[in-house]
């Protein structure tokens, strides 16, 4: 069998033809007869430009074929091919795409596994955009920061990295990913493989329209791309690729309750969320929480400025599972204690549970909000699908 | 330096053309600003300016991101200046000077051309909020309510883009025609809007699917056709404008369909094969198809109007003068001067409807008004296709230019919607037929009953395919009552 291709189809039954694609597209993929508008796949560079200009949500369909539609072929659609079976991956719903690159979508498909199914973007989130930028033809972003977070005599080194993106548009919603480029190559000869950080700014940059994005990176032993990160000058000029991820974001609705659960750098969404919360509904009140694990205090990132956000806005429980002469309490063990309040919004349409952290967690986690439903009369085996398939729980773990 | 890819949020105006470096313009747009205001806030939607509107704002001019969504109260909405990237090199695209660099400022022989192509485009923008600031009270659904919202806050937002041009380009005259683009009321008996069709009330929501489908592609090939302007600022402003405008051609073209679609789906569950079956259909609570087809004669033929004299001195003057261009200009293949082409129009010549060669300078609007129908049509056979799907024997035609005129070369006589002439007695008679009557009317605003709950739709509308930015279809589009308070 051939390569497969992903292909760029407009959807002929929701298409106006105001060729307002066609008009924003760079490299002239785009084109019309008197029956429809179609995209060449022989030009077609996946810049994404035509997405977010079109009125009717007609462009934004992909297919995965062994053999791409030609032009003739799409001026005679009616209406748009099914997605041909066995050739679509997991992580592929053709709608809400996570990313465009096979490598990407492969990072992307492990982190989300623990959703437990295809994970459903929260129905009230804005739409994201995808991969504007890719390793042919990444972004410039210049370090405006790069600040410890943890604790100088902390064993562990996590930082706080402000990325300039100077006047490139590059729209990110918190929960995203972007890509980091590594210079050089592996001890094959390769390129490094792509790494994924999570944005832990909000939308509109670290202070209100600026452009910039914030990452939260722990320096792991031999770790390629966190040493590189870790040790970047303020002025140094990186490539970066994204965003990424489709799912993992935050709902508009602000109605909505998010239990927010994570270790370590898996709080890089979460601040993200907070904030924009934050500037966007300031006269909201008791509607996000936190359980937040470290080992200790000193290693917990953001732990000071996160002691300053008032717990109006953002309830928060710390636990910590290495303190001298204190018992070991994971972030489960504290929703434990916490599960009559966990039980009455578990119960609550507007309820999203957003999990991010290590792969380690997971299970301890999951087997917890079990031990809660089950105390209080409800299902969890029942109520995980039916709140993932609503685009109420998520699960990024690595 | 300025950054004029992304907007300046710093002034109270979100621009891309580096106000707050131009205090003169800065000065003036903020003191038109507040009887902004005050217009939207008297004239503006009713009823709903504390709803918070699940809308989308422009952020940008570089397509990637240039608009997010989110909810806003609409007299919060961020209404700003915004103008496509300048394009180096370009050049005017037709008329005697086509091929000399495009202008940045105003040439002098043109200016009192330019401020009145300008100060009649921007008329309409308000004009049409004002028609449609009672359908909120009787929307369909939250999503139409939504859609009629948006279409709202950008004909707003374009008004802006012209009185920017205005103050910014002409000096204390055009100061004074911002003042006054918010003094014409639509319908007005002292100060009426400046062309006919924005007079007209907008009386129920298949009106208002007809007037984003008809009316507003008139004004969509009007941008088309200054955004081929010599005038560079005009040009780049209506390039901007065109991306939001493509929004309220899907309004009216899914509206239309949606509407249609509904009146098939209802006649089959009732076994009803006979479209012109009209009572029976109507006892569904459903549009019959003859009155949609009336509905569509009427703002088709209003439409037409709005593209003036098929033979006209002043749209010669403006294109040979390079202050307007033909619909996508640039993909012409020709000289692009017409000094010696001809174009053919149709005429009223003898009593007779005939096609004659014209001089093709002075056909440009019946040139215009030609690619008009052509994209017109598009949408029309797209409702057909419904038809054809859902197996009912009826098709939507549009109507003989000749067809209910009231400029231009038909104005004068009667004709029938095949374009046959017909005396005053007999149209008068007859056109009960063609156009909605009253009865007709009163049929339609029986069905216009408002349906504000998540996901529900009124009985005469189906809902759309796909959500507004991808939204599931039980999204609140709008939160009528504002933000509750927290539970």
């Amino acid at each position: 069998m051939s390569a497969l291709v992903k292909q760029h189809l407009i959807d002929p039954e929701i298409c106006i033809r105001c060729y307002t694609c066609e008009e924003h597209c760079p490299v002239d993929a785009i084109t019309h007869d008197d029956n429809n508008v179609v995209v060449d796949v022989s030009k077609c560079n996946f810049c994404m430009d035509c997405i977010s200009p079109c009125p009717t949500g007609s462009i934004d369909n992909w297919r995965v074929v062994a053999e791409p539609y030609t032009l003739e072929q799409q001026f005679e659609m009616l209406e748009l091919p099914e997605q041909e079976e066995g050739l679509e991956q997991a992580s592929d719903g053709g709608g809400s795409l996570e990313a465009l690159e096979d490598e990407i979508d492969v990072l992307l498909a492990k982190a989300h596994e623990g959703t437990g199914g295809k994970p459903v973007a929260p129905a009230s989130a804005s739409k994201p955009s995808i991969n504007l930028f890719n390793r042919a033809k990444p972004a410039k972003a210049v370090v405006q920061g790069n600040f410890r977070l943890t604790d100088a005599e902390a064993e562990s080194d996590v930082r706080h990295i402000i990325l300039n993106l100077g006047n490139q548009v590059f729209p990110v919603l918190e929960g995203q990913s972007i890509g980091v480029i590594v210079p050089g190559e592996d001890g094959e000869g390769k390129p490094h493989e792509p790494r994924l950080y999570s944005v832990a700014s909000p939308r509109d940059g670290e202070k209100p329209n600026t452009n910039n994005i914030a990452l939260t990176v722990k320096r792991e032993d031999k770790g390629v791309a966190s040493n590189y990160l870790c040790d970047l000058p303020r002025g140094a000029e990186i490539d970066i690729t994204g965003p990424f991820g489709a799912t993992f974001l935050l709902p508009n609705d602000p109605q909505a309750n998010l239990i927010m659960i994570c270790t370590g750098t898996g709080s890089a969404p979460f601040r993200g969320f907070t904030e924009r919360r934050r500037r966007t509904m300031p006269d909201l009140q008791n509607k996000l929480q936190l359980y937040f694990g470290a080992r200790r205090p000193e290693e917990l990132p953001y732990f000071g400025p996160l002691k300053k956000v008032p717990e109006s806005l953002l309830h928060t429980e710390f636990c910590y599972s290495r303190v001298a002469g204190e018992s070991k309490q994971y972030v489960q063990d504290r929703m434990r204690l916490r599960a009559q309040g966990l039980l009455d919004l578990l119960q609550r349409d507007e309820t999203h549970i957003y999990i991010c952290g290590l792969k380690g967690m997971e299970t301890g986690v999951d087997e917890a909000l079990a031990d809660i439903c089950r105390n209080g009369g409800l299902d969890w085996a029942a109520l995980k699908p039916r709140m993932r398939t609503s685009g109420r729980y998520h699960v990024e773990t690595y | 330096m300025a950054d004029l890819v992304n907007v300046d949020y710093n002034t109270s105006i979100p621009n891309n053309v580096n106000l707050s470096e131009d205090r003169r313009v800065l000065k003036a747009l903020e003191k038109w600003h507040p009887g902004y205001l005050n217009w939207w806030n008297n004239m503006g939607p009713e009823g709903f300016q504390e709803s918070l509107v699940y809308l989308r704002t422009a952020v940008s001019v570089d397509p990637k991101g240039w608009a997010k969504f989110g909810y806003v109260r609409m007299p919060e909405y961020r209404w700003g200046i915004l103008l496509a990237p300048e394009e180096e090199g370009r050049t005017i695209p037709c008329g005697e000077h086509a091929g000399k660099p495009v202008w940045q400022e105003v040439p002098g022989e043109y200016r009192s051309m330019l401020r009145r192509l300008i100060v009649i485009q921007g008329d309409t923008e308000p004009a049409s909020v004002e028609q449609q600031r009672h359908l909120g009270q009787t929307a369909p659904s939250l999503y139409d309510m939504r859609n009629l919202f948006q279409v709202n806050v950008e004909e707003g937002r374009h008004l802006w883009a012209m009185v920017y041009l205005l103050q910014k380009y002409f000096g204390a005259d055009g100061r004074e025609e911002a003042d006054m683009l918010l003094q014409r009321q639509s319908g007005s008996e002292d100060h009426p809007r400046m062309l006919g069709a924005f007079n007209e009330a907008t009386p129920d929501w298949l009106s208002f699917f007809m007037f984003t489908y008809f009316t507003d592609r008139d004004g969509k090939m009007q941008l088309e056709a200054l955004a081929q302007s010599g005038f560079d600022p005009l040009s780049r402003t209506c390039r901007f404008m065109l991306t939001e405008e493509a929004h309220h051609m899907f309004v009216g073209e899914t509206g239309v369909g949606r509407t249609i679609l509904r009146t098939c789906e209802a006649m089959k569950e009732a076994g009803i094969t006979d479209p012109y079956d009209i009572a029976a259909v109507r006892a569904l609570g459903v549009i019959d198809l003859p009155t949609i087809q009336k509905k569509a004669n009427i703002h088709y033929s209003l439409s037409l109007d709005l593209f003036g004299s098929e033979i006209s001195t002043n749209a010669a003057n403006a294109f040979h003068s390079g202050i307007k261009g033909r619909y996508r200009e640039a993909k012409i293949d020709d000289d692009h001067q017409l000094e010696s082409a001809t174009y053919p129009v149709l005429r009223l010549i003898d009593g007779k409807v005939i096609i004659s060669d014209e001089p093709a300078l002075s056909a440009i609007n019946m040139r215009l008004r030609d690619d008009y129908v052509k994209d017109a049509t598009g949408g029309v056979n797209r409702w057909n296709n419904i038809l054809k799907k859902e197996g009912i024997e009826f098709a939507i035609t549009l109507p003989h230019v000749a067809f209910h005129r009231h400029q231009g070369e038909f104005s004068t006589i009667h004709a029938d919607p095949d374009g046959n002439l017909m005396s005053d007695d007999e149209w008068e008679k007859r056109k009960d037929d063609w156009i909605p009557s009253k009865a007709d009317g009163d049929y339609i605003d029986s069905l216009m009953k408002p349906q504000w709950e998540s996901g529900k739709y009124a009985g005469w509308i189906s809902p759309p395919r796909v959500g507004i930015d991808n939204k599931p279809g039980d999204f609140e589009y709008v939160k009528v009552s504002g933000v509750a308070s927290n539970a």
